[in-house]
């Protein structure tokens, strides 16, 4: 039997702990020159992608800017078209979200993204909703959080009924006989729905790969088959072989429903990675990264999360707080999904204490421990292997990497695990095609799909 | 009042920009032998364009854009199969051309009317981050039915060209022209919400940003509020241009109040001369007389060697569009010395800078770089080679202070 090739793709280092600015290899995380270098770099490594997050207000806690983590980005559309300029084969993939934004403008850029790239563009769907985020728009916080999936499905299926509206045969830009266009309605579209009402003519024609390839990131019973009902691609962030493997069951097994088939939708977890010469000094490194990545004033923000109260007199190096959380609306971090993931703070309060009463951590060390543990840490020969299992298990298709330094931190994988990977038969020495579907395996939609969607609307 | 007080630059050098929309802005532009019309939609066309307006040292490019199909009735939709329709977005294509040129600005037209201010502010934050420092944009309203069905959001009323002079028109232009004022305010003020020096990476603290710098611009108006700050950081120019183009009062105002260039359309000296005053005093009026505007002439152009061949093209070109064109601004048609005796004359009359729009873009342009700029270079009139890194450096724009840190310092 073949061996799986692994896809792999890298994040550019963004706006959470796991960006070591303090380092002095740390450079700019908004001139151009690192977006850059991080993008040819992937190039160089024959990356399917990369990857971009999003936010859309500054985050908060204790009611003032956040101020421990790196800050700041620049606009997603804006930077992944010059970095089309700069790079020839490198999928471009931007996350927007679905709530502030409207069908009509987001497709214009991604179709205008896809021509300016010559194929090379995809949309990370995420769903923000909150009242918090809105304050920045036109509508404010409009939406319900449970109406969020509801919205961001009909903006998918509304943004691609506006890419089909144009077949790609239209322009005939004949200068003899003055016909331009062969049909006067090229671009004609009608939805109706329940959060879109709108119709008219899309303005941009068809675009190299018909649609942006579809991203989508969430994690919940509905973000799954969500993915599975309308995604090429998800994100997770399980990077253990065992969460893996279940999650890459779940998901894979909701597409017989959806009328797809389990190469239609590939899963690409987030990973970090900590490398050194041997295994033992990857492990050393790794230690000092972590110490890196939670200061002392981080690890008791990062401990507000579950408590939701304010514990900037408790002392980093010291004991857990005998206070228990809060329960009441969470007030302290705004704009942060993380803390999300605390559903029960009691229950995760009392965890940590006894973890951290059986182990003789402070709350740094504790903050160190629960998070933050780089994803694959050894030597290049080790972390190859590692990829390469987890993939032929089946726990991923591959990976997004997420270095830890801007924006110098992917070289060394791409100098040292890639060529590795390559030896083992498992990944690309070259692109096979022009296209982020062509390198992500999917087929382009085509014109008659197109038109039967048109015609069944 | 003497327009020159408010120019930051020598006024014997004039300033020079082209506009660049599909194939040219004369309908049948495309359908000349040295159009691309099969390429409209791909980088290199565009990237060919702007370096040969860099390679004539012009100060920026603006890119046309709009949110439906071209169309040439005034406010509706027409059916037309025999002319460019389509377009991809404007500030996309200047993200695409930035990192491939080094000199020239870049100024893509924004909607204002469908658009959110703080995207389209991240926007043009990035794309002077990724042009080190050669941003600006156009702001542009839509009062167009079929754009705002686009939307879904909002619906206006049916206008004819004629009817502009309505209490109905009025009412509607006034408020796209109040919002667009709002939309540009809210847009600099998220330029300036953090401070130049507001990313401190201080390792003893554990602290990447000073937080005091950084400031929420609560800009409340009638269509929107906007919060902030801006997730992007001030840009490389602290405040990228902002431009518009006006023809009657109401846009002079959003001229006087909110820009650093306005595009105007007379038809002679005269005209210039009237409008020049009338933003001049508006720009008065709104307590902007120390602070420099551009005011900045339009032109369609039709250029060659012989002045028989520019009044042959056009007329070749009408009859393949089927009617004359003539839109808003003045339609010159002549050689590269005609146009420069044109320019000075009207510089006289108080503009500072031109914006040719090329009737036949593949044509037109390399008729302006090659042909109108070596001729005022000849004269003393234009530079000879780029004399500022920055955009605002060569519109002669100084680096402005950040609102923000003035205020708290």
């Amino acid at each position: 039997m073949p061996r799986k090739q692994i896809h792999l793709a890298a994040h550019f280092p963004g706006v959470n702990n796991t960006t070591v600015w303090s380092d002095p290899k740390a450079g700019s995380h908004v001139e151009f020159s690192s977006f850059a270098h991080f993008a040819q770099t992937a190039e160089r490594a024959k990356f399917d992608f990369l990857f971009l997050a999003e936010g859309l207000r500054l985050r908060e806690q204790a009611g003032e800017i956040y101020d421990l983590d790196v800050v700041g980005r620049p606009d997603t559309f804006t930077i992944l078209t010059a970095l089309a300029a700069v790079t020839e084969r490198l999928g471009l993939t931007g996350t927007i979200n679905s709530t502030f934004n409207e069908p009509y403008e987001v497709a214009r850029q991604f179709a205008s993204l896809d021509h300016l790239s010559d194929g090379r563009a995809a949309w990370n769907v995420v769903t923000s909703w909150d009242a918090f985020t809105g304050e920045n728009f036109r509508r404010g916080g409009f939406l319900p959080q449970d109406e969020r999936y509801s919205r961001a499905k009909e903006f998918l299926t509304t943004a691609s009924e506006l890419f089909d509206s144009w077949h790609g045969d239209e322009i005939v830009a004949d200068q003899a006989s003055g016909t331009f266009l062969r049909d006067a309605q090229a671009g004609a579209f009608v939805h109706q729905g329940q959060h879109f009402d709108i119709s008219g003519q899309f303005n941009v024609p068809r675009s190299p790969q018909g649609r942006p390839v579809i991203f989508q990131a969430g994690d919940s019973d509905e973000g799954r088959e969500f993915a599975a009902s309308s995604a090429d691609a998800i994100f997770s962030r399980y990077s253990t072989l065992k969460e893996g493997r279940a999650f890459y069951t779940d998901v894979k097994g909701r597409l017989a429903r959806h009328g797809r088939t389990s190469d239609q939708l590939l899963i690409l977890p987030a990973a970090t990675f900590v490398l050194g010469e041997s295994d033992a000094e990857a492990a050393e490194l790794a230690r000092e990264v972590r110490r890196q990545q939670v200061s002392g004033a981080t690890a008791i923000k990062h401990l507000e999360f579950v408590w939701n109260r304010d514990l900037s007199g408790y002392d980093p190096d010291g004991p857990l707080p005998e206070i228990d959380p809060d329960l009441g609306e969470h007030t302290i971090a705004r704009g942060r999904a993380q803390v999300r993931m605390y559903r029960d703070p009691l229950a995760t309060a009392r965890e940590w204490r006894e973890r951290a009463a059986a182990n003789k951590w402070s709350i740094r060390d504790l903050v160190i421990e629960t998070g933050n543990r780089q994803s694959f840490v050894g030597s290049p020969a080790t972390v190859a292997e590692t990829i390469n299992d987890f993939v032929q298990a089946d726990a991923a298709d591959g990976f997004i990497l997420v270095p830890h330094i801007t924006p110098g931190g992917l070289d060394v994988f791409a100098d040292t695990v890639v060529p590795l990977l390559q030896e083992r038969g498992v990944y690309r020495t070259e692109y096979e095609g022009t296209t982020l579907r062509d390198h992500l395996g999917l087929s382009e939609p085509t014109a008659v799909e197109a038109g039967t969607r048109r015609a069944a609307s | 009042m003497s327009s020159s007080s408010l120019l930051p630059s020598s006024n014997s050098a004039l300033h020079l920009a082209v506009a660049l929309d599909g194939a040219g802005w004369h309908p049948a532009a495309w359908r000349e032998q040295v159009s691309r019309p099969r390429e409209l939609f791909t980088a290199r066309y565009w990237t060919d364009l702007v370096q040969e307006a860099e390679r004539g040292l012009l100060d920026f490019v603006t890119i046309e854009d709009g949110l439906g199909p071209q169309s040439a009735h005034f406010t509706e939709p027409d059916a037309r199969t025999d002319q460019v329709r389509g377009r991809l977005d404007a500030v996309l294509i200047a993200a695409r051309v930035a990192p491939l040129t080094r000199h020239i600005g870049l100024v893509p037209t924004v909607v204002a009317t469908h658009t959110e201010p703080f995207h389209i502010s991240k926007a043009i934050a990035t794309l002077d981050y990724v042009s080190s420092g050669r941003a600006g944009l156009r702001v542009q309203v839509s009062a167009r039915r079929n754009e705002a069905a686009h939307f879904g959001r909002r619906t206006f009323p049916a206008l004819r060209i004629e009817d502009l002079d309505s209490p109905e028109a009025k009412e509607l232009t006034g408020d796209l022209f109040d919002e667009a004022s709002d939309y540009v305010e809210a847009v600099r003020r998220l330029w300036d919400s953090w401070e130049d020096d507001a990313e401190i990476r201080d390792v003893a603290t554990g602290r990447f940003i000073d937080r005091d710098k950084l400031h929420y611009i609560n800009f409340e108006g009638r269509r929107f509020s906007v919060k902030g700050p801006s997730i992007t950081p001030r840009p490389p120019q602290g405040q990228p241009v902002v431009s518009a183009l006006a023809h009657r009062s109401v846009p002079f105002q959003l001229v006087a109040r909110s820009t650093d260039i306005g595009y105007v359309t007379p038809h002679d000296a005269d005209q210039a001369r009237a409008i020049v005053d009338e933003i001049r005093t508006a720009q008065a009026a709104a307590g902007r007389s120390d602070e420099p505007v551009h005011v900045f002439g339009d032109l369609v152009v039709f250029l060659d060697d012989d002045p028989a061949a520019a009044a042959t093209r056009r007329e070749r070109l009408d009859g393949l569009a089927g009617y004359t064109y003539a839109g808003d601004a003045r339609i010159f048609t002549g050689t590269p010395v005609q146009l420069a005796d044109l320019l000075q004359e009207l510089q006289q009359s108080g503009l500072t800078g031109f914006r040719l729009r090329p009737a036949v873009v593949g044509h037109d342009l390399p008729a302006i770089t090659q042909g109108l700029v070596p001729e005022l270079q000849r004269r003393g009139a234009f530079r000879s080679a780029y004399e500022a890194d920055t955009l605002r450096g060569l519109l002669g724009l100084a680096r402005p202070a950040n609102r923000y840190a003035t205020a708290t310092a």
